[in-house]
């Protein structure tokens, strides 16, 4: 605090969305609400006593609070997804419009925003949710954009009186954001009455009911595990507002996301890597632990550490490198996978592992191939 | 005017008493600084008592202050009547200390303190003062 | 006054011979990262060459003397002559004058005593003939000698846990009248601005153990003041006992008597020197107390421009010697100084890497290597109603010391005091809040006074009152060398 000479700089300027004071002032400053919600809330009946032709900027709102760019990236940023694009799109919306009303007077409740994204693993839920935290915050319907991601090991604990501080702890770091729990249903295991994620899934409870200005709860996992345990809970199911299903991507939309992702790593595919890609793609759909955009992920990485021993064998041979070298990826980096080596294996070593056992598999592969 | 029955302990003591959004502005300010959010009571408000009781441990990792606002709301359901008191702690080299602490929550009726005058040799004297309340034992004090 | 220039002179051949071919001039010397260096204010006599004047003054506070020693061939005389290296044009100035930049190898100096840094430093060139005027602008302090040193006994963070106090502003005041008071009426005047709302009440400079109010007495009731508001604040509050003193055996019987009468606090003036004020300081440390500084005395040498010794290295030794208060400006009050300067003496106090500034008149980067800070006072002149000015100026770790302020209050002391307090506390509110306090200060303010009778009083008596003279030293923006260390 010695500072102190320039306070100043002390104090981040309120930057949007932090107008944590009174509710969204902030946002009514941004955007000019006609009277303040307290305001209202003394008309006996607003649908009669707001004149009919008071007008609202719907545009001005729309373009201003930058929703508009949130919905663009989502769009350029995720590959096909566009039933949930359009599902985003369309509560962004809702919530517009509901904004728009609010500033008039029209509406007393704060709007339920919990949601359950549904679909199988890297099917783009936590990258969804980010986006929907940055709508929600420009938005003003919370105070901060931000995502604590938790699954069961975060929020359930091992012994009597661990569980709710741990719960506690996740639930405040979230407010003011949005709290994601991934593969929601762990925490609730209805064959064990004694287990402790009981306590959890009672504190989400209230939270979600009472703390709505405060928190926004989005719940994921598998579509078939995420409807047994709504209908296990109901309350749970019963506070979600918005679901939104993530289907699986095809083998085109697959391998549209890798060279994305290669592109951003500034790596590309030579044709034939191409076609090997696609190979893999599509024996890898049909193996067990196929997780959509990360597996895809995973294949490349491992592609690119294929890459950088056969570059250094390469150098090592007395090969000059050049920047082509350097940022093609070839057919054998991907031939190379364990996908390809026996299709009738059901070894799944290659498949949804971490990098430390590519690694190794990897080295292994390089030895082999400087004894040829 | 004595403001013997009120103690004025921390930054704000002053002040009318802080109200629930003045509270969460305070506790934003120290979450925007990075500094970390902490709850204390206690029935000794002695002001050499430098440890009050921790309404669970210092939160690092608030982004917003509905975090802090949730527990002090918890500390005061569960100790209504006795002082609590918001630390915002800063960790950084050479800040090492509490960088803001205000009190949130007071018994409805402070007695204050009781100086006790130790009379010796050339008119010395040694101090000591002690909350009227302390002479109860902890659970009984400021029980109205 | 140094010999005239002669090529084919030998170097060791007796007589007089100028500084600068003596050794003391070495514009390619580069500082090593543990030399003390110096920057002077030099105002050479007319006909005198900058180089040599800057090579005089490196040569007169380290080896050499007015004519050549063969004894100098006793020694490694390269390591121990002071090399200027530099000396710039001042922009403007009339009589034409130069800052000169001069490095000091650690050597030169006793480990742990400022008394022998200035007396090499300061001791015999400021009434050197061959300059009209001569003054000590900054130091850069190595991280090696800083390690040598005891520094506050306490500092800034153990300061604020001993007394329990944090985020805003510290409030004193000063007794008034300075003199005349008995000893029983002066605590009277302690007792009711510390239970208004004020931290510390402080000794004027001049207080120490006169006829009319000997020093045994006055700690006794003074501590009976503090000792009382603590009662009926529940707050920790203190006085600061002077124990400035003719001797140091009396200074120490004062400050064991302040120990044992349960006080928190004693006081120093500048006027006892470096060396009681570094034996006060280690007491302080044993015995727990924390130990405030008056700078009496100390314009007579930092004021003027051309001559004498910057506050801002005066603050450097005694963060180094260490105290855990000083007085240090106000920017807004009745006493001299310039806002830019005072911040960098309140960043040379408080901070641990300062960096140079031009505009707040810091001419080297100074790493503290983690020394505690030093909290400044900023006493004489100010009142409530500048609180905005004051917080936006000096930051939240200071003292604030209202002295006329709080007794000169029409409501009485305390209601003075309370004042104070409202006013410190609602601005730091606003601040935390986010709001423009600078711009929104008197609003605040007047706010705040609608709860707070004295407050809106005081902001009446003294709402318009300010001391808008032009400064006698404003730092002179000039190119800074390249920051060492």
């Amino acid at each position: 605090m010695a500072q102190g000479i320039t306070p100043e700089k002390l104090i981040s300027p309120p930057s949007q969305g932090t107008g944590m004071y009174k509710g969204d002032s902030n946002f009514d400053d941004r955007f000019g609400a006609a009277k303040s919600p307290e305001e209202f809330q003394e008309l006996k009946d607003p649908l009669r006593e707001i004149p009919d032709d008071l007008e609202v900027d719907a545009q001005k709102l729309f373009t201003e609070s930058k929703v508009k760019d949130v919905l663009h990236r989502l769009d350029s940023d995720l590959v096909a997804l566009e039933n949930v694009k359009e599902r985003i799109s369309e509560i962004a919306h809702l919530l517009l419009i509901d904004r728009l009303r609010r500033s008039i007077g029209l509406e007393a409740e704060p709007p339920t925003l919990h949601m359950s994204f549904t679909g199988n693993p890297g099917t783009g839920k936590t990258t969804v949710a980010s986006k929907m935290g940055q709508i929600l915050w420009k938005l003003g319907y919370i105070r901060k954009g931000h995502v604590v991601t938790a699954s069961r090991d975060d929020l359930v604990g091992q012994y009597v009186g661990h569980t709710a501080p741990k719960t506690r702890e996740v639930i405040k770091r979230a407010m003011g954001g949005v709290l994601f729990i991934d593969e929601a249903y762990n925490i609730y295991r209805l064959d064990n009455e004694r287990d402790y994620g009981q306590e959890t899934v009672e504190m989400l409870l209230e939270v979600m009911e009472n703390d709505r200005q405060d928190l926004v709860v989005v719940m994921a996992g598998y579509r078939d595990k995420m409807d047994r345990f709504f209908s296990d809970v109901p309350g749970i199911s019963s506070r979600i507002a918005h679901h939104v299903d993530f289907p699986d991507y095809n083998a085109e939309e697959l391998l549209d996301i890798g060279r994305m992702m290669l592109d951003a790593q500034r790596y590309r595919f030579d044709a034939d890597a191409e076609k090997a890609f696609k190979d893999y793609i599509n024996l890898r759909l049909n193996r067990p632990h196929f997780a959509n955009g990360r597996s895809v992920r995973n294949a490349l990485d491992r592609a690119r550490m294929r890459q950088a021993i056969r570059l250094f064998d390469a150098a090592e041979g007395g090969r000059t490198l050049t920047k082509k070298d350097l940022v093609t990826i070839q057919a054998e980096d991907i031939l190379a996978s364990r996908v390809f080596d026996d299709l009738h294996q059901t070894s799944t070593s290659d498949g949804n592992s971490g990098n430390g056992q590519a690694k190794t598999g990897a080295k292994a592969k390089s030895g082999s191939k400087s004894k040829k | 005017m004595p403001t013997g029955l009120k103690i004025t302990q921390g930054t704000f003591s002053y002040l009318p008493d802080l109200s629930e959004d003045e509270i969460r502005a305070q506790i934003q300010y120290g979450i925007d600084n990075g500094w970390a959010v902490a709850i204390e009571y206690t029935d000794d408000p002695h002001p050499r008592n430098s440890y009050w009781d921790m309404w669970g441990m210092p939160m690092f990792d608030l982004e917003d202050a509905a975090g802090g606002m949730h527990e002090v709301t918890r500390c005061r359901e569960a100790f209504p009547n006795q002082y609590i008191k918001v630390s915002l702690y800063n960790p950084k080299l050479t800040k090492q200390t509490i960088a803001l602490q205000f009190i949130v929550n007071r018994p409805n009726h402070e007695p204050g303190f009781r100086l006790v005058r130790q009379e010796g040799a050339d008119r010395t004297i040694r101090y000591t003062m002690e909350p009227y309340a302390a002479s109860q034992p902890h659970g009984d004090r400021y029980a109205d | 006054m140094a010999g005239t220039s002669d090529p084919a002179r030998p170097r060791w051949m007796a007589g007089v011979m100028p500084y600068k071919e003596m050794g003391y001039w070495k514009p390619d010397y580069v500082p090593e990262d543990s030399d003390i260096i110096a920057a002077f204010r030099i105002t050479p006599q007319d006909g005198v060459e900058p180089e040599e004047a800057a090579a005089a003054v490196a040569g007169e506070s380290s080896t050499a003397t007015w004519t050549v020693v063969w004894t100098d061939r006793l020694t490694a005389h390269d390591n121990y002559q002071a090399k200027a290296y530099k000396v710039i044009p001042v922009p403007n100035s009339s009589p034409p004058s130069w800052i000169a930049y001069i490095a000091y190898k650690h050597d030169l100096f006793e480990e742990g005593s400022i008394a022998n840094l200035t007396s090499s430093i300061i001791g015999n060139v400021f009434g050197f003939k061959a300059l009209k005027a001569l003054r000590l602008e900054d130091m850069h302090i190595p991280r090696e000698y800083i390690k040598t040193f005891q520094g506050p006994p306490h500092g800034i963070i153990t300061e604020r846990e001993m007394v329990n106090k944090y985020g805003r502003p510290l409030l004193g005041a000063t007794t008034k009248p300075k003199l005349g008071l008995s000893p029983r009426n002066y605590g009277r005047v302690v007792y009711e601005a510390l239970r208004g709302g004020l931290d510390f009440v402080k000794d004027d400079e001049n207080i120490n153990s006169q006829n009319f109010n000997r020093w045994r007495d006055r700690y006794l009731y003074c501590m009976e003041a503090v000792h009382r508001a603590e009662e009926v604040t529940g707050e920790t509050k203190g006085h600061y006992l002077n124990v400035t003193a003719a001797t140091m055996e009396d200074m120490y019987e004062r400050a064991e008597f302040a120990k044992e009468l349960g006080s928190v606090i004693i006081m120093i003036d500048l006027t006892i020197g470096f060396t009681a004020m570094t034996s006060m300081s280690h007491w302080a440390r044993a015995n727990g107390l924390i130990l405030h500084l008056h700078r009496a005395g100390y314009a007579t040498y930092a004021r003027q421009k051309n001559h004498g010794v910057n506050f801002r290295v005066l603050s450097k030794w005694c963060r180094l010697l260490g105290v855990d208060h000083i007085h240090s400006g106000t920017v807004v009050g009745k006493l001299e100084g310039d806002p830019n300067a005072i911040q960098g003496y309140y960043n040379t106090l408080r901070e641990d890497k300062v960096p140079a500034n031009a505009v707040q008149g810091i001419y080297f980067d100074q790493d503290w290597a983690h020394m505690p800070g030093v909290m400044p006072v900023a006493s004489g002149g100010i009142h409530a109603g500048q609180m905005h000015q004051l917080l936006h100026y000096l930051g939240e770790d200071v003292v604030l010391q209202f002295g006329g302020g709080t007794i000169g209050h029409p409501m009485g002391v305390a209601a003075g005091a309370t004042a104070n307090r409202v006013a410190v506390e609602a601005m730091i509110q606003a601040r935390n809040e986010g709001r423009d306090y600078y711009k929104e200060g008197p609003d605040i303010l007047k706010k705040a006074a609608k709860t707070c009778s004295p407050l809106a009083s005081a902001l009446e008596v003294w709402g318009d009152i300010t001391f808008d003279f032009e400064s006698t030293d404003v730092p002179d923006v000039l190119e800074l060398p390249t920051p060492v260390s």
